[in-house]
């Protein structure tokens, strides 16, 4: 069992997302984290999902997810050299004159900027891969985590391969 | 102006549709209309479930796409289990909804509901149209989808503005449908073929394992020339019955939980398990573990992810049927020795064939088995759910490809009847026979009125035992004999099919099941007959829920 990213190209239309995360729900496969917008063809999206299986698990969802009509292709980038990112946004407790200095410390380690300062708080964006922003997570809980926004993963191949429609 | 529901019509006359079941209401008044004197014939049904059944019922006996129509809301909604049937058993149908006006979408409207979400489970796709223009487009991929790769429903929602308003095509020529996201493949992969006929030829004990696939597929002369050609003998499932002649010297018939005592040792024994449009369902394999455990596995399936789905396969071939078989046969050129194997099987199946108690009592499988001398494989024989199919898959010889129309997926009682229906209109020129129970004929008994208003020639055969007997057969073996809500009080069917103007006689004696049967068949209408069998009979070889298929009850001893 270990997390899967898959990237996975759709027709750019109304309920396709409801499509592809209703078939996993229905089928008992676990989103752990699913992410999805616009991309380089204007009738389509990318949908990165990151899903928690064996390998038949995973092979059985990549099937599962092509069958769906509004499915145009499904890519497996687990194996593969690949960049993966997520972002977040951690508002964190800040009052002033404490422990601000070493929180823009911390910031400035993992190179997360700060976005919003407000009397008593920060707001940091940090984008990276999972560990990394796990990690700022952590170190930043000591301080008091007001509220944590995270996306989901996107990921990309690294050099000239891609993943696109090979119809 | 060219409206929606007309570009709708010529849109299905193009694509070859007779007939459509379907039930009026409010937001299809649009479509009735163009209806009232279209060329397309219309068979009012009293409940949009038997239409959703009746359009299945057609396809399955027909090979082409069945057709239904539902008003919005509760129309819809009761389509829903139809679909799913459909869904289960990969049968291509389109349904029709009508739906409230574009504008008041997601508003809560009278007879609104949400049904392309509703039945995005259970379909193969579905579209709500909210572009008049999309509509003759739409229709087209509709029915592209539903009939190709593996088989299954599409709907189609349709809002009434769009059915009233203007719409452009529907003309004569259609075009080319391509859709970059549904490519199904159907030529299976020739260095696969090859190392499969490597394995046929290697085994000392193969055997084919047939599902429903080799029937949509329209493989059955294939299957039987590579059954002959390599003498490997055949078992089938529920839904394959029929893909093979019953009585052909290789067929083992059906295997699983009510399989025959020599299909189950058959898979058991085998070393070469060749599976042909089939999916290793639950049924068929009872405890998946100890399924075909000595087996390598070949697996011939046009859709990819039932392939290792439930059993590791050794040889994977995607394809369509027909054409893999076709390669398979045009390949071959060696051929193993099967004839030991072959030997031990006819051993099993003269040691044991399938028994019931041959005294003077009313009993189902007699019933069945003097339908089946008297059509001789020409009929077409729906079923309900339950014992009464468990029994027909048994019992009677299916000698032809779609000839039997069964819900095996979803298991849905009150199928049968309405499925029969359709598969009238599919095939007008053979007798059609529903066979059920007294649980599942009451789930759609309403039918009667249709069979009834159009004379359509359907007979039922009611195999009524006061029980919902499956349930009750589970109840008597695992629950202790506590019959919990399985007992139905009894119900006089003759009377309530002359109500509705239907033929019918009840039978209680043995030795007049054949004239009984007879008359039904002579009769030029409906006709109902209702069999007061032997109560507490029960369905076997039966293998216990969770048990190998080889471990079965009720059967000879070994």
């Amino acid at each position: 069992m270990k997390p899967h990213t898959l990237s996975v190209l759709v027709e750019n239309r109304a309920g396709v997302l409801s499509r592809v995360a209703g078939m996993f729900s229905r089928r008992g496969f676990n989103i752990e984290s699913l992410a999805v917008g616009t991309c380089e063809e204007p009738d389509m999206s990318r949908i990165t999902i990151v899903v928690n299986g064996d390998d038949t698990v995973v092979e059985q969802v990549m099937k599962q997810t092509n069958k769906l009509i509004d499915v145009i292709k499904v890519s497996d980038l687990t194996e593969r050299e690949s960049v993966e990112r997520e972002l977040a946004l951690i508002k964190v407790a800040a009052e002033p004159g404490t422990s601000r200095a070493e929180i823009l410390q911390i910031a400035d380690i993992f190179r997360a900027q700060v976005v919003d300062v407000g009397t008593k708080t920060l707001v940091l964006q940090v984008a990276g891969d999972t560990e990394k922003i796990d990690a700022l997570e952590k170190l930043l809980r000591q301080y008091g985590i007001k509220e944590l926004v995270r996306t989901g993963k996107i990921a990309i191949l690294r050099g000239s391969k891609t993943v696109k429609s090979s119809k | 102006m060219k409206t929606g529901a007309r570009t709708l019509i010529e849109a299905l006359q193009r694509d070859g549709v007779d007939t459509i079941f379907g039930y009026p209401g409010g937001s299809v008044l649009p479509i009735y209309d163009e209806l009232y004197d279209s060329s397309i014939r219309h068979i009012l049904v009293r409940h949009e479930q038997a239409a959703a059944h009746a359009a299945d019922g057609y396809a399955r006996a027909s090979g082409r796409v069945g057709v239904c129509l539902a008003t919005s809301g509760p129309g819809a909604c009761n389509l829903v289990t139809g679909i799913a049937t459909a869904y289960m058993d990969s049968v291509p149908i389109v349904a029709f909804t009508g739906q409230v006006p574009t504008g008041m979408l997601g508003n809560d409207a009278f007879q609104e509901s949400d049904i392309t979400g509703i039945t995005m489970p259970v379909t193969k796709h579905n579209y709500l149209v909210k572009d008049a223009d999309d509509l003759d487009r739409v229709v087209q991929e509709a029915f592209y989808i539903a009939r190709t790769g593996r088989p299954g429903p599409v709907l189609i929602d349709l809002p009434k503005d769009v059915t009233n308003g203007p719409a452009k095509g529907g003309g004569a020529s259609p075009g080319k449908v391509t859709l970059r996201g549904y490519q199904p493949t159907y030529e299976g992969h020739v260095r696969q073929i090859d190392r499969a006929l490597d394995l046929i030829v290697e085994s000392e004990r193969p055997l084919i394992y047939a599902g429903g696939g080799v029937v949509h597929s329209g493989a059955s002369a294939e299957l039987l020339r590579f059954a002959e050609a390599t003498a490997i003998p055949v078992t089938t499932t529920l839904m394959g019955l029929g893909a093979v002649p019953g009585d052909h010297p290789l067929c083992l018939g059906m295997l699983g939980m009510h399989g025959t005592q020599t299909a189950n040792y058959a898979v058991t024994g085998c070393d070469l398990l060749i599976a042909i449009g089939a999916r290793f369902d639950d049924r068929v394999t009872g405890k998946i573990e100890t399924f075909a455990p000595n087996a390598a596995v070949i697996h011939i399936d046009i859709d990819p992810a039932e392939i290792g789905k439930n059993k590791f396969v050794d040889v994977p071939i995607v394809g369509d049927v027909k054409a893999v078989l076709q390669t398979l046969l045009q390949r071959m050129q060696r051929r193993g020795d099967t004839a030991d194997w072959v030997a031990r099987i006819n051993a099993w199946k003269a040691q044991y064939p399938l028994h019931y108690q041959t005294d003077d009592r009313l009993r189902p499988q007699y019933i069945i088995e003097e339908l089946s001398r008297l059509l001789d494989g020409e009929g077409v024989i729906a079923s309900e759910v339950g014992q009464n199919q468990m029994w027909t898959a048994l019992y009677y010889c299916f000698k032809k490809p779609r000839t039997w129309i069964t819900s095996g997926g979803l298991g849905t009682m009150g199928y049968g009847f309405p499925a029969a229906i359709g598969a009238h209109f599919a095939r007008p020129d053979l007798p059609v026979v529903d066979i059920a129970g007294d649980g599942s004929f009451q789930m759609n008994i309403q039918e009667l009125g249709t069979v009834a208003h159009y004379r359509i020639p359907v007979k039922v055969v009611i195999l009524n035992n006061m029980y919902l007997g499956m349930v009750r057969q589970w109840q008597e073996l695992f629950y202790d004999r506590r019959y919990s809500y399985t007992e139905l009080p009894p119900v006089e069917f003759v009377r309530i099919a002359e109500a509705y103007g239907v033929e019918g006689i009840t039978v209680d004696e043995k030795d007049d099941v054949r004239e009984a049967l007879e008359t039904a068949l002579a009769t030029d209408g409906p006709f109902v007959l209702d069999f007061r069998i032997e109560r507490e009979e029960n369905v076997f070889p039966m293998v216990p829920a969770g048990a190998a298929i080889n471990e079965m009850i009720g059967v000879h001893r070994e």
